[in-house]
């Protein structure tokens, strides 16, 4: 069984590659590429998988995946510039892809408990654009 | 792995009616959406795709890329038309939504190489017709199987 549990987090970013110049950060990665930075409403869905506890008939208490969300995820990342103020984006590109792994890297170690485990982060970067890393998905 | 997907929107009417049938099997069958002159809707299709992470640019697939891909070969064919007179594949085949998915997965399975520089694989495409009516199409990973055996399949209608 899956159970799915969301947080929002409002943050601004920049997306250039170091060694490239201005037309091609441009191409790869249009507006994102400003240098002066740009924000979005991020949107992160936590999927947690197991069995419910014979006993409590949760696969893990809701409470609990709040707490480790607030804690790694939106404590850290909310209102923030995650380029400026939140590692490893003074290294690594802020794209939608590493800040999912990102998360995924922070929550993993967390969650995991005899019958509970990871399963997915879904990260909403608009609402048009998403993206999901599941167990298997490397590292950066 | 790790999986991008980008939200399209489309507006297209569609009529479904089948030939062979009378017109009292086709309102059985059809109901609302046998009106002779159509109906239309709002349609978000989601284009999923799947990969790793580029190392130097962070990401799975250059979206402009797959945004191109999607407005050439997608949006430009169904954006605003009668899917039933507007779109050739439709000519003899019933417009229903995993109809259209089908016809998108592989319009976009077909061009994708042409559009898409990184090593991402369509992965998945999903269109909500209604708020209330969601289609998947899922396709397969090449590895391990025959090209024959990669047709896309309409996995799931979400009511």
């Amino acid at each position: 069984m899956f159970i799915t549990r969301k947080a929002e987090f409002s943050a601004s970013h920049i997306c250039r590659v170091p060694s490239l110049n201005d037309a091609e950060n441009q191409k790869l990665f249009g507006p994102g590429a400003n240098p002066n930075g740009h924000g979005h409403n991020y949107i992160v869905e936590v999927t947690v998988e197991g069995d419910p506890d014979p006993r409590t008939g949760m696969v893990m208490d809701l409470k609990d995946l709040k707490q480790i969300l607030e804690e790694e995820v939106v404590t850290p990342m909310d209102h923030r510039f995650l380029n400026y103020e939140v590692p490893p984006f003074d290294r690594v590109i802020p794209t939608a892809e590493n800040v999912a792994a990102e998360i995924w890297r922070r929550l993993d170690p967390r969650i995991g408990r005899p019958g509970a485990k990871l399963a997915k982060v879904r990260l909403f970067e608009t609402a048009d654009l998403y993206v999901d890393v599941t167990r298997g998905s490397g590292s950066l | 792995m790790t999986s991008v997907t980008r939200r399209y929107h489309f507006s297209a009417s569609h009529r479904l009616h089948l030939r062979d049938l009378s017109e009292a099997e086709n309102e059985q069958l059809y109901g609302k959406c046998n009106n002779p002159y159509g109906h239309g809707h709002d349609y978000v299709l989601d284009v999923t795709a799947q990969g790793t992470v580029d190392p130097v640019t962070g990401q799975v697939v250059t979206r402009h890329e797959l945004d191109r891909l999607v407005r050439e070969q997608i949006l430009n064919v169904f954006e605003h038309r009668n899917i039933n007179l507007d779109v050739q594949q439709f000519e003899n085949s019933v417009p229903t939504t995993e109809n259209i998915a089908l016809v998108i997965a592989d319009l976009l399975r077909e061009q994708w190489s042409a559009y898409v520089s990184s090593p991402a694989r369509l992965s998945r495409i999903h269109i909500q017709e209604t708020d209330r009516n969601g289609f998947e199409v899922l396709i397969p990973s090449a590895q391990g199987e025959s090209e024959e055996s990669r047709e896309p399949e309409v996995v799931g209608v979400h009511g």
